[in-house]
């Protein structure tokens, strides 16, 4: 047994997620078209600074805040859950489990190979960011950017643990897809896709910190806009990497324990 | 008249019964809902945190509108697209012959053909909105704006349900277009704001190809005690004349289905 043949069989994961963006393209487009909430902040917070900046924000930064969130969340949102809860509930996770590849590992591969068209569709949101704005609304530092990266793939990689702990609930409760929306409702409000957090009155910003929302969405913006020096973003990367730690713990556990009392359907 | 009365209580009963089957489920989706319904406030509590007005609007009659978008959404996700779904899988099965052999109205049968109650639960967070929003302001609505409100939410209901009819159009056309349901709850989405928020383009797409503002903020103003007679109009005769273009496509869109049996 080589690496190279394990390689090989991730690489064909990946393909098969590749291929699945590819044919259910319409559903990418639909999904693009029907990621309005960024551009209906921008709306409302354009109207706000009208009056003047609010908690230092003004007009032009909160178009490129809300741009920023739209490219972070094509590129970090993870729908695994769903896959999960319905392998589970429907006996195929039985035909996973006789792949030579643990079915964990293949649906981060299948996560991974649906990379290009999610990238495609950021770049172009970041050209139209620069093309409104000019550079100035970007982080200028490069150690903010070498950051940026580290810090959009644990945003990823959080968002892919939530995604699977939750869709592993499967195991014990009988639909774990509502579970998901209650945490995507905690998401959209704690995390910075409706408003930078910074807006939050302070004991409840206290309390935002301490909760995986901001480092899914809110910490990868708010580096890309530029808004955080270095030693703050170094911290915030940090406790990111907690929260990526905690969450593939979690995922074990969840998992583990999870498999121990599957029996698969008519098995 | 009186038998579509019955016909809808028919229908209402079956979808009640249905979700008495999954009682869990039933409580469980309230909640979420409610908990939806609540991120829907979050921007608005926190800008009105750090000021009074935006866009001319104070907190209070902001959360007017937002009471009515909350209410246009339950009808939109509790009625409009379960319904939307049924009838894809009628068109791709070729069970809608059963529908159009019905003696009634076969467009009244599949707008009825599916309710999710849970998520009409909303229709008592929007009022339960209303409340909190008059009690904000300090004050009560008076009885004719109470009428003029609810008269222009009717025709807000009506213009959405023609919208929908056109969308769901399509279905005789292509074959997958259940997403169609993501994209009208996005773009009803941008109704939650008092249409000032929006400026340029936005506003111009907004009052005329998809007239969010005639459906959230005049019901709203009407409410607050503003009447704009144009306005008022303009809403009612674009229910009517909107309803109008989706009953005849809906016809042409028949006219083209071919059951799947030939």
């Amino acid at each position: 047994m080589s690496v190279g043949r394990e390689l090989l069989r991730l690489f064909a994961f990946i393909r098969i997620g590749a291929t699945g963006a590819v044919a259910y393209r319409t559903e990418a487009i639909v999904w693009v078209l029907s990621t309005t909430m960024p551009l209906i902040m921008i709306a409302f917070f354009g109207a706000v600074t009208r009056d003047g900046p609010i908690g230092g924000h003004s007009g032009a930064s909160v178009v490129g805040y809300f741009l920023a969130t739209f490219v972070v969340r094509s590129l970090t949102a993870s729908w695994v859950s769903w896959q999960i809860n319905l392998d589970i509930r429907d006996g195929t996770l039985a035909t996973r489990l006789l792949l030579p590849v643990h079915p964990l590992v293949a649906y981060t591969a299948e996560s991974i190979g649906s990379m290009p068209v999610r990238v495609l569709g950021s770049v172009v949101m970041g050209l139209v960011m620069l093309a409104l704005l000019g550079s100035h609304a970007l982080a200028q530092d490069p150690v903010i950017w070498a950051l940026w990266c580290a810090s959009i793939v644990l945003a990823w990689l959080l968002s892919l643990a939530v995604s699977v702990a939750i869709g592993a609930l499967a195991f014990f409760v009988d639909s774990s897809a509502k579970l998901m929306d209650a945490w995507l409702a905690g998401l959209f409000v704690f995390s910075g896709y409706l408003f930078p957090v910074d807006l939050f009155p302070a004991r409840v910003r206290a309390v935002v910190d301490w909760l995986p929302f901001r480092y899914q969405i809110g910490v990868p913006v708010e580096l890309m806009v530029g808004a955080l020096d270095r030693s703050t973003a170094l911290d915030l990367v940090l406790r990111q990497l907690g929260f990526v730690v905690l969450g593939a713990i979690t995922v074990r556990l969840v998992w583990q324990r999870g498999l121990a009392r599957y029996s698969a359907y008519g098995g | 008249m009186a038998r579509y009365f019955q016909l809808l209580l028919a229908q209402l009963r079956l979808s009640l019964l249905v979700s008495a089957q999954y009682r869990v489920d039933f409580f469980v989706d309230g909640a979420i809902e409610v908990l939806w319904t609540t991120t829907a406030l979050a921007p608005l509590l926190v800008v009105f945190g750090l000021r009074t007005t935006v866009a001319g609007w104070s907190f209070g009659e902001a959360l007017v509108v937002v009471g009515f978008f909350t209410l246009l959404q339950a009808l939109l996700e509790g009625v409009m697209n379960p319904s939307f779904v049924a009838i894809v899988e009628h068109v791709r099965r070729g069970t809608l012959d059963y529908v159009l052999l019905l003696p009634a109205d076969a467009q009244f049968m599949v707008s009825t053909g599916r309710f999710h109650l849970w998520r009409s639960v909303n229709m008592v967070t929007g009022c339960g909105i209303f409340v909190f929003a008059f009690h904000e302001l300090g004050r009560r609505p008076t009885v004719t704006s109470v009428l003029m409100g609810m008269l222009l939410f009717a025709a807000a209901a009506v213009l959405l349900h023609a919208i929908w009819t056109l969308a769901m159009c399509s279905v005789f056309f292509a074959v997958k277009t259940e997403n169609i349901t993501d994209v009208l709850s996005a773009t009803l989405d941008a109704g939650r704001w008092p249409s000032a928020v929006f400026r340029g383009a936005t506003r111009l797409v907004l009052t005329f190809v998809v007239p969010l503002g005639l459906m959230t903020t005049l019901p709203a103003s009407a409410l607050l005690g503003h009447f704009d007679g144009r306005m008022v109009g303009a809403a009612l005769g674009e229910a009517v004349v909107l309803s109008a273009i989706a009953r005849l496509a809906w016809r042409r869109s028949l006219a083209r289905y071919t059951s799947a049996s030939s």
